[in-house]
Order: structure tokens, then sequence, then C-alpha cells
């Protein structure tokens, strides 16, 4: 009997050492990740801590600790004071009109791939791709740049057209407030145009050549092909790219925006990103910053979800 | 097929071509010309250049403001900076990619998935600019060189892409490795990294673009001036043509003659040769890696 038990407990043991040396094993495992989920901690979690300085009066460099607690005044300064309330009016005018006009356009590269799949030559078609793919991988610094040696005063255009006598003044492309959110608009069409039409030209070129050769024989020209089988085809690529876009409706970015602002053209220009970078970075009031990037934040993440289950419950798969 | 391609071309399919091409090639020359008359005018006489008469063709090309621009206070260290950032950004990011998407395909990994998500569901929130400045401030990586590289290491969308890569490739190399005794670190260098290549190479050309291109970072977190970086420098010219002028005078000791009028330093030419020296890396890598860049964005689609 009592072989029999201590058998039965040295077995027992056996398993929970595998067990133990198991777990031993894994815990192992783990320990070589740690750097890196430290790194996760300090860079993605701990700053939402910050969010609690949006409930404070925080002037640095006065610490934390030693700064007023305000509760909702930040927020309730955005809807309250009037000349806020019209500031922050105009800001999400801009952000929703830039948003729009991009969601508006996201057409524009469905049609320069399906354009561009119809140029028969393979190098011709190869040397397009590159080269109106290009911009995309350059800065918005650089962008500006361009900008700036094409169309300020003495810039190549102006500089062109007064050799033309066409004009006597140089034309204000940049240090004016027209058309701020056209011009915003053709840069990212400039930027992004070609490089955008990359994925569908791929769905395209997944598409089965069977369905075009039928498509043929029952009669159809060009046109109706593109329109009964390559558009299509290319719903679901844009589907997709549609409600990314969506889900992103608050988030511009600030680079574009904050290379091509100045005097003039501050009024219009000013999204909802570089709204929070002036108002936190230019004129110190952190606090008041990080109450807005918190909200913006919050919507978004909101935006997010509605979004994706707008899209499990539409094409019954979601987007995150 | 040959016979469908041979059937006459009706005049509305005509037109639709010519359009079509005549558009295409518009619009190519529209993304280009710029970077090319960047080019000319920063290697032409800059007298001319200034007065505008460069347009199509280089003249009197001369390399001198490249000489010139790169003996300018900063521009160096700006550009070992940005160089700096590139590669050892570049080099983190990607061995942490490789890393952390091999060791999430561990099942033995102790709460593997919750790890994994722990990790992944940072791509979906972030807590905003001001949020993120007072924790690099706090941290003190502030005016550091760090604050380029550590921030970015960790990239759950590459983790993703190398994960799910790693699960394509056959799990006998993984078995065989562990048979013959290696531990998990040498199974990882020695077999699951030299596999993976074709997807680093992607998630490598991006991050390298993406850092080089960095400019929100220094605009941000940088006030000291010799951790500028060449975008931000190229920002700082644009907007401040006449200190760039006194910076020009003083380099050039304002010395001038009829023979140095064509290589006499301009804000223009400044501003041109240092975009082109920003935008060079670029023009060469990416027809060079085009595909990779291809490549890239479609995982991106499969996953998106």
């Amino acid at each position: 009997m009592q072989e029999v038990a201590t058998n039965n407990q040295k077995s027992n043991k056996k398993k929970h050492d595998a067990h133990s040396q198991k777990e031993k094993r894994g815990k192992k495992l783990f320990l070589l990740i740690v750097p890196f989920v430290i790194l996760v901690l300090l860079f993605s979690y701990y700053p939402l801590f910050g969010w609690v300085y949006a409930f404070f009066d925080y002037q640095p460099p006065i610490p934390l600790n030693q700064s007023p607690f305000v509760g909702l005044k930040w927020f309730e300064m955005m809807v309250q004071n009037s000349t806020q309330l019209h500031q922050i009016g105009q800001v999400l005018a801009n952000t929703f009109a830039m948003s729009f006009l991009n969601i508006l356009t996201s057409f524009l590269p469905v049609l320069f791939a399906i354009g561009l799949n119809e140029i028969r030559n393979k190098h011709f078609k190869n040397l397009i791709q590159t080269l109106t793919t290009l911009p995309n991988f350059i800065s918005w610094v650089l962008v500006y740049s361009i900008a700036f040696a094409m169309f300020s005063s003495s810039g190549m255009v102006n500089e062109l057209l007064r050799n033309f006598n066409w004009i006597s003044e140089p034309i204000k492309w940049l240090d004016s407030d027209s058309h701020t959110w056209l011009k915003m608009l053709l840069w990212s069409l400039w930027k992004g145009l070609g490089w955008g039409s990359i994925m569908y030209l791929a769905a395209i070129s997944g598409i089965d050549p069977e369905l075009y050769e039928a498509g043929r024989v029952d009669g159809a020209n060009r046109l109706q092909l593109i329109r009964h089988i390559t558009i299509p085809a290319l719903m679901p690529t844009y589907f997709v790219m549609l409600m990314l876009a969506v889900s992103n409706f608050l988030s511009n970015g600030m680079d574009q925006y904050f290379v091509f602002q100045n005097a003039f053209n501050l009024q219009h220009i000013q999204v909802l990103d570089l709204y929070v970078y002036n108002v936190g970075m230019g004129n110190n009031s952190l606090s008041l910053a990080t109450a807005l990037s918190m909200l913006k934040s919050l919507v978004s993440v909101v935006l997010l979800f509605v979004v994706n289950w707008t899209s499990k419950k539409t094409r019954g798969e979601s987007i995150i | 097929m040959n016979v469908i391609e041979k059937k006459e071309v009706t005049p509305g399919e005509r037109i639709f071509q010519v359009v079509n091409i005549t558009f295409f090639v518009i619009f190519t020359l529209i993304c280009f010309y710029p970077f090319y008359y960047l080019l000319i005018n920063s290697i032409s006489a800059n007298n001319l250049s200034a007065a505008g008469a460069i347009n199509l063709i280089p003249r009197n090309i001369h390399i001198e403001n490249y000489i010139q621009v790169l003996q300018l206070s900063g521009i160096p260290l700006a550009a070992l900076v940005s160089v700096g950032r590139t590669v050892i950004g570049t080099l983190l990011t990607v061995i942490a990619s490789a890393f952390l998407g091999f060791m999430f395909t561990q099942q033995k990994m102790w709460k593997r998935k919750f790890w994994y998500r722990f990790v992944i569901v940072t791509m979906y929130f972030n807590a905003g600019l001001i949020p993120m400045f007072i924790t690099m401030k706090n941290l003190h990586l502030t005016n550091t060189f760090w604050v380029y590289v550590l921030p970015a290491i960790v990239q759950p969308f590459n983790i993703i892409l190398v994960k799910t890569f790693i699960e394509s490739l056959p799990k006998s190399l993984e078995e065989a490795a562990e048979l013959d005794g290696a531990g998990t670190l040498t199974t990882f260098w020695k077999v699951i990294l030299p596999s993976c290549t074709p997807i680093l190479a992607t998630v490598a050309i991006f991050t390298a673009v993406g850092q080089w291109n960095s400019f929100q970072d220094t605009l941000i977190y940088i006030t000291d001036q010799r951790l500028y970086s060449l975008q931000y420098l190229l920002y700082q010219y644009i907007n401040q043509a006449s200190s760039l002028a006194a910076m020009v005078k003083n380099s050039t000791g304002g010395a001038l003659n009829m023979g140095a009028i064509a290589t006499q330093q301009t804000p223009t030419s400044i501003r041109m040769t240092v975009s082109v020296i920003v935008v060079l890396p670029i023009m060469f890598i990416y027809p060079m890696f085009q595909k990779y860049f291809v490549k890239g964005i479609m995982l991106g689609a499969v996953k998106g």
C-alpha cells in the first residue's frame, strides 16, 4: 500500500515537475521580450496618464503636483467662451472640410488605376508608375520646398508668367488665404494620387482574364468591360479604403498643414491636429491642448468602432 | 485572343486612348518636373538661376553649391543626425519587429496571447501630441538623440507582418533546429532571421524612409541645434530667408567679384541645393526597391 502511495506521489511529483519546468521555460521566453514590453509601456501606455493634465492648470516649469486642480474648466471653456467657441468651430470646419474633400476625391485613385491599366506599353506604364508614386516618399517639408521653388513670388511659375508679360505683379499662391482648402487638397493629391492607385492596380491584375474574354465574346466594348468587370472587382478594396478614411476623419495629420501655414492662411488651414500643436506648443497652453487631444482621441476610437461595426454588418468583415 | 486584338478600334476608343495617354503624360510631368527643376537649378550658374532663366536645361554647370553648402555650419551635423537616426532607427526597428514577430509565434511563452494583444492594441489609440511631449520630458528624452529612435522601435504593424510571415514558413525548419539542440535565440538568429529577409526588407525600407522624412519629432522634442535633422534645417531655411542670407554672407566673406557671381550663394541656391541633398537618397532608393514598397502596401491591405 505504502509503496503504491509513494509511487503515486513520485509520478505526481514528476508531472508537477514537468509542468513547472514548462512554465519556467515559458517565463524564460517571456523574459526575452520584457525590454520591448517596457518600451510599449513607456511610449504607448504611460503617455495616457498625461491626460490628467487636462484637469489641471499646468504651467511649466511648475510641476503637476503644485498645479491647481481645475476639474472640467478647459472642457467648459471650449464651449462657453464665445471667441474660443468660434475658433474651435472654425478649426472643426477646416478639419471636416479637408477630410470630406479627401473622401470625396477618394475615387480618383480608382480611375487612375483603371486608366493606367488601359495603357498597353509595359515600359511606359512602369515609367509612369515610378514617377507618379515618387512624391509619396518625400516629406511634407520637401513638398513645401518644391511649392516654394515653384509658387513663391520669385518662384518658377511667377517668373515664367512675368517673362511672358502676362502678369506685372507676382501672384501670391502661398501667402494668401484664397482657396486654401482647395490648394491643400491639390497638394495632397499631387503627393498621394499615384501611390493611392497601387493597391487598385494590384487588384486589377488579380482579375481573372477569362472574365474579360467572356465579356468581349458577348460584344462588350472597352468602356463596358470597365464598367461591368473592372469597377465591381475594385469595390471591396475601395470600400476598405473608404472605411479607413472615415475612421480617420478627425486625424488629418499636422505635417502638411504645419509647413504650409502662415499668417495669411491660418484661419482656413488650422485643422484639429495643427490647432492642438499651436495651442500647446505655440501658446504654451499645455492643459487646454491636452483636453483637446484627449477629446479627439476618444472620438477617434469611437469612430473606429462604429466604422468597424458598420463594416462587419454590411460586408461581414472587420477592418481592424 | 489575337483575333480579338486585331478587331477594328472604334473612333470612341481611339479618342479615349488619346485622352488617357495625354492625361498620364501631363500628370507624370507635373509629378516629376519639380524634382528636375530643383536639380538643374542647383547645378546651374546661380545668377541665371536667380533670374528664373533655368527652366529646362542646366547652364554653366558647376558643383560649387554643393561644396559650399556642405561647409555651412549646421549642415554636416544635421546630415550626420539624419543618417544616424535612419541607420540606427531602422536597424533597431527591424530587429525588434523580427524578434517580437518570432517570439509571438512561440506557443510556450507565458501568457503569449495576452502580451501579443497588449502590444498590438497600441496601434489603435494614441495619447496625443502634448501628453507625448510631457512623457518625453519626464523621461528626460527631449533634446537627446534617442527620442528619434526609442519610441519607434516597437511597431505593432510590422510585428503582425513578420508574425504572419513566420507562420507561413514550414514548421520543419524550426523543429529541425530544436532537434539539433538549438535554443530559442539560436533558432531565431540562425534559422528564422535568414528566412525572413523578404519581409524584413520591406519593413526596413518603409522604416528607413519614415526615419529620413521625419520632421515632427525634431519640431516637438528638440531645441538643441546640434540635434536638428536635415528635414528640420530645410524647413528653417525656407522660412528664415533673411537669417540665411546673413549666414551666406558670413560664409563667403561677402566677397563679390564678377567671376564669383555665378557661384555666389543666395538663399534660393542654398534652399534648392539642400532640397536636392534631402531628396537624393529617396530618388536613388525608391526605383531600386520599388517592388518592396509595392509588396509592403499589399501586405498591409491583406491585414488592413
